[in-house]
């Protein structure tokens, strides 16, 4: 009673087709081999013909299944080629065309698991044999299948008020749908609305930024969530019902007319460490910048007067309009959506990390992130290019490159823009200081259209640039000429020596990490974060925004570093891959889902606390349990759990995995 | 015949984390030994104990249970429910004679094609050591010379 | 038939306790029925019996045989083919011959382990170190007792079996209500059920019988039902922390041990369809622990001591792996 070698009464009639891969398998794995073993081996199971061929994946490879279903009158196929994640479809499609339901093909990873990870080519061939076997074995189990059709809920939640963000709603919004977008902070516009200028086309960032802002701000498609932060996400793809957390503004947003009376009357000044990087101030009141959108200013209840002592309300009796309401409390609004896109952007890396090059200990070094506040016109120095002290104009700036980014100590990666950031930086200073500029790079990185030209563009300004990494900045003068200044201690390695160079001002050009709450992100929204931090795609090259959970797509810096082009054209693409769903009115799902025989299920409620999408529900006058097919979501651990074995599950049902298991295991069977 | 000793471990991997890191160290051209031979479910929730019984009596040297991190889990939490049944089974196992180095559980994200790699090196070396299983196929074993008719010991130990 | 027309019938009794026997006897009056409507002509506990009397018989000539206990030795074995051949219906009739039962859990040992417990533990008397001898010369010839095999068997591993009753033992209610079948079947007024099926037990599991209240589970701890002070009456035992067998335990007993405030052994058996009960409680269990901690799991589970017997009590020989390693391990490395 433990023998599940043979099949289920009526033999079937089975194909099965190993994949060359070009020399991508046939290079590891011997597959005619493989392929003549499975044919004389499995006969018993209902083998009928088994080939290899070069390119199974490639329409002519799909037709050779198609002809063999139609002539053959095969029942069930099995094709050993790539991963299921990449060509599952493919076959499935394939079968679907010769009227054989596609969940009776089994597509067999013998590239991704056996000739890309080993190298002993009789080790691999074996192994593929084993696992052509397991897919036999369990395909005989395989049941037809219909994929289930959800509908799409119109609307679409874009999580993240950056650029990408905001492409994103506007897409979506001007082709009609609804859009909510959540922001953290009390104005959309993210980082970019931080810059002064963007590379290399020297464009005002707020010129371009602050049009689509308004528009945002305007479109009666759009709702804006600013100061909210999502809470909890239910359900999925189609359906999904999101919390938000609305944080008390202290402001009314029916009576503000933005007219900033409050900011100008509130007494207490803040430092803006987040806008104004740390360079500037704001009040205890304020919006972050004056095109802020919505423009309805928040109170920031640690640093208020009124909130920390109990007496002030300057704003509330300056306010025209009444529209300053203290007892305001945090609210939580739900709302439906079909799909969700994150565009949260990124964290600066904080150059505090690299303590050999001072910063915050130095009062010269900048961040880069400084360094744009200080250069804006509308930043704290109006956009003089000063020292510290506010007054001193550099005379000599250096640039340092890969703060924080390809460095083993703290991030491997390219932070992709640093290059062009430093340029652009150079750039500026030139244009407005006339100082000597110097650049610290490992590798010029330009890549991108019009970025080389902005580089021979700075060159030819005399921009210099040392090619090596730097390894200190110091105060602590040794040679004549350095009192006074910092010093960059670098090996050129162009020139092959060790130099000291001293410089009035440093610019680090800081990386970009993920935010640092991008795993709790990820877990909110169920999907996966790199080992990085950054969130992961469904395919690096062919599907950039969407992610593995149906419904949720991704755009924009959570993804990896990126320059602004980039994350507008994610924002423009996650909205129309969102957009082709809602138009489609709905989407096909896996039909992977548990139910209960309530024949053999005598209530025992063990599985009872086991899901969390609550699809399990407790019949208590029938005393048994039920599996809400609308709810499950297929990951089969109440299948596992049900110790009657009441449980079933289409797709990975136990005789298919225990038939399996015999597959990989008959070679070893004596 | 312990040199040439190689094991057949079977890896359970889950749609979302495990499975895709296997990938990943295929995209990744990562190496590791050819012993392991991988089931993919949807989640390592799904992983029943009697799979684990089922390919130690099939022929299995060892099986390594794999899914997403605590706290990364697909379907929020249905790992942990993995982690209690193996943390229960291995339990069980060692009281059968199974050394508990056959059965591991390991989690891998997407991302950590390298880690999957390194997990199934460690554990096809420590199932080396361990030796063969060979659990009896049973068809015949009794009626084998050796394992049937054993003969009653002469005298008992004292 | 036999001579005096009545179909004949046969019990026998290999490696278990004689609880079925009893269990039959239990059935009070109805053990005449049994005695009405068949020939009894094979039956040692009941009446003398030859094995050579039985061999004599013509093959397929006994209709019904109940064989109850699992297979340990040769003489198990030789009977258990011996009544195979003869009978026409041949019924695992209770745990031992079903799926191994207790004297399955001796699958943990090795033989030599098994008899020093036997001969040399303390329990036993045995100045002389004195083992049974498979065979010994005695002045009127060599005579010989059957020989051990490494590992109990149940019955369906050594002959095919056309029906399994559970039960340790089959409750005495549902041996009437499989004679009352057997008797019907005979005068036609009823068919047999599918070749393999479980008679004389339900459909579902001990659950379905319980008269106690059950909600969703979570458990925090596991104690033993002894080192409980006071066991609600009315709740769910598995909720209190009793490790309860019941969810998985096929029905038909009546859910005797929960009404009485103990747990649920498992004596009947798996579900329908379930490959191995043991899996079943061990996934059903743990599933319900209420932590996500290794080391508060590894706690809760110190209340497990002996997994093994609470999950294999009845099921070790008939389950996926049968046997632990000693059984065969050192066996085998012995003789090679």
């Amino acid at each position: 009673m433990t023998n599940f070698t043979t099949s289920n009464g009526n033999k079937e009639r089975i194909g099965v087709y190993v994949c060359h891969c070009g020399s991508n398998i046939a290079g590891t794995v011997n597959v005619e081999e493989v392929a003549a073993w499975v044919r004389t081996e499995l006969e018993g199971l209902g083998v009928l013909i088994s080939r290899d061929y070069k390119f199974m994946c490639s329409s002519l490879g799909q037709e050779l299944i198609q002809n063999d279903i139609k002539e053959l009158g095969l029942t069930r196929i099995v094709v050993g080629a790539c991963s299921p994640h990449l060509h599952e479809q493919t076959f499935r499609t394939a079968c679907r065309r010769a009227e054989l339901n596609p969940y009776l093909c089994e597509l067999v990873s013998i590239r991704e698991q056996i000739s890309w990870v080993h190298t002993d080519k009789d080790q691999a061939t074996e192994k593929s044999k084993a696992v052509i076997a397991g897919g036999v074995y369990r395909v005989v189990h395989h049941q037809p299948l219909e994929p289930l059709h959800v509908p799409i809920h119109p609307a679409t939640l874009v999580v993240g008020g950056g650029i990408a963000g905001i492409q994103a709603a506007l897409e979506l919004a001007d082709a009609g749908y609804p859009v909510y977008i959540v922001e953290r902070e009390p104005s959309i516009g993210g980082h970019m609305a931080q810059f002064d200028k963007t590379f290399p086309t020297l464009d005002c960032a707020a010129c371009i930024l602050t049009p689509k802002m308004v528009s945002v701000g305007s479109h009666p498609n759009i709702t804006l969530l600013t100061w909210s932060e999502v809470r909890q996400v239910e359900g999925y793809v189609g359906n999904f019902t999101v919390t938000i957390q609305k944080k008390a503004r202290y402001v009314n947003d029916e009576f503000c007319t933005g007219c900033a009376i409050c900011q100008e009357k509130c007494p207490k000044k803040v430092i803006d460490e987040i806008y104004e990087a740390g360079l500037g101030y704001r009040k205890a009141i304020y919006t972050p910048f004056p095109q802020a959108v919505p423009k309805y200013p928040v109170i920031d209840r640690q640093n208020c007067i009124y909130f920390q002592k109990g007496t002030c309300k300057a704003c509330e009796k300056f306010c025209p309009t009444n529209a300053i309401d203290f007892t305001q409390e945090d609210e939580l609004v739900t709302v439906n959506v079909g799909n969700i896109i994150l565009a949260t952007g990124y964290d600066l890396f904080d150059a505090r990390r690299v303590s050999q090059y001072g910063y915050g200990r130095l009062a010269n070094v900048f961040t880069s992130l400084e360094f744009e506040r200080l250069s804006n016109a509308a930043g704290p120095t109006n956009g003089d290019i000063v020292l510290r002290d506010g007054v001193t104009v550099p005379k000599t700036v250096g640039i340092v490159h890969c703060v924080g980014s390809r460095d083993r100590n703290f991030n491997n990666y390219c932070s992709v823009i640093c290059c062009m950031q430093g340029l652009k930086f150079a750039h500026i200073v030139h244009e407005r200081t006339g100082a000597t500029v110097y650049n610290f790079y490992i590798d010029m990185r330009t890549a991108y259209k019009a970025y080389d030209e902005f580089y021979q563009r700075v060159l030819e300004e005399g921009t210099l640039f040392v090619r090596g990494k730097v390894a200190e900045i110091t105060d602590a003068a040794r040679l004549p000429g350095e009192e006074g200044k910092l010093i960059i201690q670098v090996e050129d390695t162009l020139a092959g020596k060790q130099r000291r160079i001293p410089v009035d001002m440093v610019i680090l050009s800081s990386g970009l990490e993920p935010r640092s709450d991008a795993k709790d992100l990820a877990k909110l929204f169920g999907i996966s974060c790199s080992a990085d931090g950054w969130l992961i795609e469904k395919h690096p090259k062919l599907d950039p925004v969407a992610t593995m959970t149906e419904g949720i797509f991704i755009a924009g810096s959570v993804q990896g570093p990126k320059d602004i082009p980039t994350s507008v054209a994610q924002g423009a693409a996650a909205a129309a891959r969102v957009l082709g769903r809602i138009q489609q009115g709905e989407i096909a799902i896996e039909p992977i889902l548990a139910s209960v025989d309530a024949e053999k299920c005598s209530g025992c409620r063990i599985c009872n606390g086991l899901c969390p999408y609550n699809a399990i529900v407790f019949h208590d006058d029938r005393n048994v349990t039920e599996i809400n097919p609308a709810l499950c979501q297929g990951c089969g651990t109440c299948i596992a759990a049900c110790p009657a074995g009441a449980i079933s599950g289409t797709g990975f049902s136990d005789t298919q995995i225990l038939a399996q298991i015999d597959g990989l295991l008959l070679l070893n069977a004596e | 015949m312990s040199d040439a000793f190689e094991p057949i471990i079977i890896g359970f991997t889950c749609n979302w984390c495990s499975y895709r890191a296997a990938d990943l160290a295929g995209t990744a051209r990562v190496k590791y030994p050819a012993n392991i031979r991988l089931i993919r479910l949807m989640c390592s929730g799904r992983i029943d104990p009697t799979f684990v019984l089922k390919a130690f009596a099939s022929g299995a040297d060892g099986v390594l249970i794999t899914g997403c991190h605590p706290g990364e889990c697909h379907y929020i939490e249905q790992n942990y429910k993995a982690l209690r049944r193996y943390l229960l089974l291995k339990r069980s196992l060692t009281q059968l004679g199974i050394e508990a180095g056959r059965v591991k559980l390991v989690w891998a994200s997407a991302a950590e094609g390298v880690r999957l790699a390194d997990e199934i090196t460690k554990m096809v070396e420590q199932v080396k050591t361990l030796g063969p299983l060979n659990w009896p196929k049973w068809e015949g074993f009794f009626d084998d010379e050796i394992h049937s008719l054993v003969e009653i010991p002469e005298e008992v130990s004292a | 038939m036999s001579i005096n027309g009545k179909p004949k019938f046969a019990m026998y009794w290999a490696a278990s306790c004689g609880g079925c026997e009893i269990a039959v006897l239990n059935t009070h009056e109805k053990i005449l029925d049994i005695d009405t409507n068949f020939e009894v002509v094979f039956w040692p506990i009941a009446m003398d019996a030859k094995y050579n009397d039985v061999k004599a018989m013509e093959d397929k000539s006994i209709l019904l045989t109940l064989f109850n206990g699992g297979i340990r030795n040769t003489e198990n074995e030789e009977v258990a083919n011996l009544l195979r051949r003869k009978s026409q219906i041949l019924v695992a009739f209770g745990s031992c011959a079903s799926e191994g039962c207790i004297p399955g859990l001796a699958n943990l040992s090795s033989l030599s382990d098994i008899f020093n417990a036997s001969y040399q533990s303390a329990s036993t008397v045995n100045p002389d170190n004195v083992a049974p001898k498979t065979s010994v010369s005695v002045p009127e010839g060599e005579i010989h007792i059957p020989a051990m095999f490494p590992a109990l068997r149940p019955l369906d591993q050594v002959v095919s079996v056309d029906y399994y009753m559970p039960g340790c033992p089959p409750e005495s209610h549902q041996i009437s209500r499989v004679i009352d079948l057997v008797i019907k079947v005979i005068s036609k007024e009823a068919d047999l059920p599918p070749i393999g099926s479980v008679i004389g037990a339900g459909e579902s599991t001990v659950c379905d019988e319980c008269p106690r209240h059950r909600d969703v589970k979570t458990i925090k701890q596991f104690v033993r039902v002894q080192d409980i002070d006071k066991i609600n009456a009315d709740l769910c035992l598995l909720e209190q922390g009793i490790p309860c067998n019941g969810p998985a335990s096929r029905s038909g007993c009546g859910a005797l041990c929960p009404k009485s405030g103990a747990q649920c052994i498992g004596c009947y058996g798996p579900a329908e369809g379930v490959l191995d009960f043991g899996a079943r409680m061990i996934t059903a269990l743990a599933s319900v622990i209420e932590s996500n901690e290794p080391s508060e799991i590894e706690r809760i589970l110190e209340g497990i001591p002996d997994p093994v017997g609470q999950f294999y009590r009845f099921n070790l020989a008939n389950s996926l792996l049968r046997t632990g390693t000693a059984a065969w391990r050192n066996n085998a490395s012995l003789k090679e």
